[in-house]
């Protein structure tokens, strides 16, 4: 009967065997692991080839656009984002597509010069654009507004006198183009900073001599005093602005003449121009310079034209900042509160109460916080300090409006819970016998706390840490209600005193991708600036994350007493 | 139970155990008194764990607590430095004097009086930090921040307890990196850095190698000349080796108490000599 037993087994056993063995489990947590991964380097991927290559600078086609039946038109521009498209659906766009080809490649094809098309971009079916050519000369020009101009430049001109035209045109476009920038650096550099320091102080003053009013303490020696400062400022004020408009004067002293595609010339004010290039006669490196070049752009300028054009800077600084803001509350909120709940409550149905509570809040949506902060923070704290210390400024509200302060400290509330768990986990894995120690060596429960227990915690801290600022940075919801805006004037960190404002609005790369990809008045231009800043803020997601990661790994190294 | 019934009897084992004495053994009497305990009861929520206890511990001897796991040998010593305070539902009936005072009373400074009665633990309990810092931390806790003093107070402390020679040149790595022996050589240099006046140690070497074990005792021996030990120990060869008083307990009861030499050849109670001679425990 065994030797029975024995053959049957071998028999019907090789698949057994296999899935006693153990490896379908490994294949299949294997293969999950593979997959989790090639989604997160499928979506890094895309976002990064989507909004990377909006910056190279594409070739200029002049070509010969031909819809059957209709006159062949002239256009000129660069070729975008191709897809495919079904006949049905051309059809039903009113396009007369015949034949049977079921499939068209369609490309976005930007023909700029919005201020004589009206619009940037107009879709083409790729085989109707013939006879396409790359002019060597055709000259690409990013303006201040209105977006590109495409066309031959025909001459450039020094107060409406002609300088140079015909073959020497461009040479000297592109030197004069260089003084412009520089002059235009300079004119920023003096209305941002020095104007707006004087702004800033004659503001203050404004606001002094009211709170005196306020108080019925404005003397006539308060109000000299302050008249006089006032018009020191405006005599440095009159001074910048004599400069302003001489550096006016000089910025708007050139001029270039433009042929576009339609045959008519253009006359485009240089101090307008951001860059000119000739993309077709670049090389591989010139386009790598100007890549890079528009790549800093992105990352170190201002943005213009509705968030479609420029740079993202001021979001950058505005997450980054809140992000730190809310650490530094969150962190010593969050610790001493897990600190009572573990080490000096009694452990009990309270403790388990509470403890339920916190880790129910984790899971509360974020706009409700949003909306707490709103009435909380912006309307009654915020309210009740512009109430008490900030009277003379009424009814323009400081602190009671949204701002950067106020959705630091909302993010602090959605993230205490993670911080709240983590470090008590911490704790808790501190060993009895370390305290024991301690305490045997007559230190009392806070001196335990403080030399041993915390330091050993700060590796579990870090973790809440980390995973508060993952959470925060990406939150987008409760901040539209508490302080991010579309475009803030100022950063909340200047050289006026007191530097940091935490008054302030404020930009952020989630509300800016929001922004840009759905209230954008140029949904065709922005769609790329979506990819490229979503990128960014996984990248800046990720460098504060490294940032607190090593740190923690520090703490670990300094600390790992836990082994035993 | 008979245990408890004979309790009452047994609380002056120690005067009953003077008749059949041996010449060369000890005798309590002629020692000086560190530490009493007087009718200590010690309960767990409802459950008792230490049953009256008396007891009287001799100023610079070596006093072993024996008896099989859970007799409440290892209760009694943390009760010397109040570290059963840390159970929440640990509660001391009677009196622990050390001197006249009773260190239960309300008055009493917890952290000062362990100052005073210092512990090791049976599994080394070295702080993640240098050699040198954990020495130091019970010196710092007392307000000692003057380099010199610190210094010299370590390596007296290292020297104490047999370490110094193989820590000198590393005192400020890690002390996690050392072994489990030189482990809890530092853990009774941190423990004698304070200059305690008696050390309590909860079966230090259970948790060593042999070789280890035989430092500690050599250390043990050298210590109970400046100190009060009290040790706990399952290791009946180690109590006779290193202690000159022994306790025997058993299920919260002191059962035997009096001289090693004793307690090892003519103990007085039968359960004593079953547990001695390995009949149970």
């Amino acid at each position: 009967m065994s030797e029975h037993h024995l053959i049957g087994a071998q028999r019907g056993s090789a698949f057994k065997a296999w899935y006693k063995s153990g490896d379908p489990w490994i294949w299949m947590t294997g293969g999950a692991v593979a997959i989790s991964l090639l989604l997160v380097i499928g979506l890094l991927g895309l976002i990064a080839f989507r909004g990377l290559a909006h910056f190279w600078p594409a070739d200029v086609v002049q070509a010969s656009y031909q819809v059957p039946g209709q006159e062949p038109m002239r256009v000129l521009g660069e070729l975008r984002e191709g897809e495919l498209v079904s006949k049905s659906r051309l059809e039903s766009a009113g396009l007369p597509v015949e034949g049977d080809k079921e499939f068209y490649d369609r490309y976005l094809f930007k023909v700029g010069n919005r201020d004589i098309y009206g619009s940037d971009f107009r879709y083409v079916i790729d085989d109707w654009l013939v006879e396409r050519e790359f002019p060597q000369d055709i000259t690409v020009f990013e303006r201040l507004e209105w977006g590109n101009l495409y066309g031959w430049v025909e001459s450039v001109s020094e107060n409406g006198e002609v300088v140079a035209s015909g073959d020497d045109a461009w040479p000297t476009l592109r030197e004069r183009q260089k003084r412009t920038h520089k002059l235009r650096n300079q004119i920023e550099s003096i209305e941002k900073h020095d104007i707006g320091a004087i702004n800033y102080a004659l503001e203050k003053l404004r606001l002094k001599r009211r709170g005196l009013e306020i108080r019925n303490a404005l003397t006539a020696e308060a109000e000299q005093k302050i008249a006089n400062e006032e018009a020191e400022l405006q005599a440095r004020y009159k001074g910048y602005e004599d400069e302003l408009i001489s550096l006016y004067g000089d910025i708007q002293r050139d001029s270039v003449t433009v042929r576009v595609m339609t045959g008519e010339t253009r006359t485009v004010d240089l101090s307008k121009v951001v860059r000119v290039y000739r993309p077709n006669a670049m090389g591989v490196f010139g386009k790598l310079g100007h890549y890079a070049s528009k790549l800093w752009e992105f990352v170190a300028d201002e943005p213009r034209e509705a968030n479609t054009e420029g740079g993202i800077f001021p979001a950058i600084f505005g997450t980054v900042l809140m992000v730190l803001l809310m650490s530094v509350f969150v962190t010593p909120f969050g610790v001493v509160a897990a600190l009572y709940l573990r080490e000096y409550a009694k452990q009990g149905v309270m403790t388990r109460i509470i403890r339920i509570a916190v880790n129910n809040l984790a899971g509360v949506p974020s706009i409700v916080y949003g909306v707490f902060g709103l009435g909380f923070f912006v309307y009654f704290l915020g309210g009740s300090i512009d109430a008490l210390f900030f009277p003379e400024a009424l009814p323009t509200p400081t602190f009671g409006t949204g701002g950067i302060l106020w959705a630091s400290l909302t993010l602090a509330i959605l993230t205490l819970p993670v911080v709240i768990v983590a470090t008590e986990e911490g704790l808790s894995r501190i060993p009895r016998s370390l305290r024991e120690a301690s305490l045997a060596l007559g230190a009392t429960k806070a001196e335990t706390l403080w030399k041993v227990v915390l330091p050993m915690a700060s590796p579990a801290m870090m973790t809440g840490l980390i995973l508060a600022v993952a959470r925060a940075a990406g939150e987008v919801a409760p901040l539209m209600l508490v302080g991010v805006v579309k475009l803030a004037p100022s950063l909340p960190l200047d050289g006026n005193m007191p530097f940091i404002h935490l008054d302030r609005k404020f930009m952020h790369l989630g509300f800016h991708i929001y922004d840009v990809g759905f209230q954008s008045p140029n949904v065709e231009a922005a769609r790329p600036l979506v990819y490229a800043t979503a990128l960014l803020l996984v990248l800046v997601i990720i460098a504060l994350n490294l940032f607190a990661v090593r740190v923690r790994n520090r703490l670990r190294e300094k600390y790992r007493a836990l082994e035993h | 139970m008979v245990q408890t019934k004979e309790k009452t009897n047994m609380t002056h084992a120690i005067d009953m155990g003077g008749a059949n004495r041996a010449p060369q053994t000890r005798k309590l009497e002629d020692e000086k008194i560190a530490l009493t305990v007087r009718d200590l009861s010690l309960f767990y929520s409802e459950k008792q764990a230490l049953n009256s206890i008396n007891l009287q511990i001799p100023e610079k001897r070596v006093t072993a607590f024996i008896g099989p796991s859970g007799c409440g040998k290892s209760t009694l010593l943390r009760c010397f430095n109040r570290m059963n305070d840390l159970v929440d539902t640990a509660r001391i009936e009677g009196q622990l004097l050390l001197g006249d005072k009773n260190i239960y009373d309300k008055d009493v400074d917890v952290a000062r009086l362990r100052r005073r009665i210092g512990m090791v633990f049976q599994k080394p309990n070295p702080f993640p930090k240098s050699i040198y810092e954990n020495v130091a931390y019970g010196l710092r806790l007392a307000g000692i921040s003057k380099k010199r003093t610190l210094d010299e107070t370590v390596e007296w402390a290292l020297k104490g307890a047999a370490l110094w020679d193989e820590v000198k040149d590393r005192l400020h790595d890690n002390a996690l990196g050392m072994s489990g022996g030189q482990q809890q050589r530092l853990v009774i240099a941190r423990s004698i850095a304070i200059k305690p006046e008696v050390l309590l140690l909860d079966e230090p070497a259970s948790a060593l190698d042999p070789i280890s074990t035989l430092k500690i005792e050599e250390l043990i021996n050298d210590l109970k000349n400046d100190y009060t030990i009290v040790i706990v120990t399952h290791n009946m060869q180690q109590a006779a080796r290193v202690s000159d008083y022994t306790a025997f307990m058993y299920l919260g009861d002191l059962v035997e108490y009096g001289a090693t030499d004793k307690i090892f050849t003519v103990p007085e109670k039968k359960q004593t000599e079953d547990y001695i001679t390995g009949r149970y425990g």
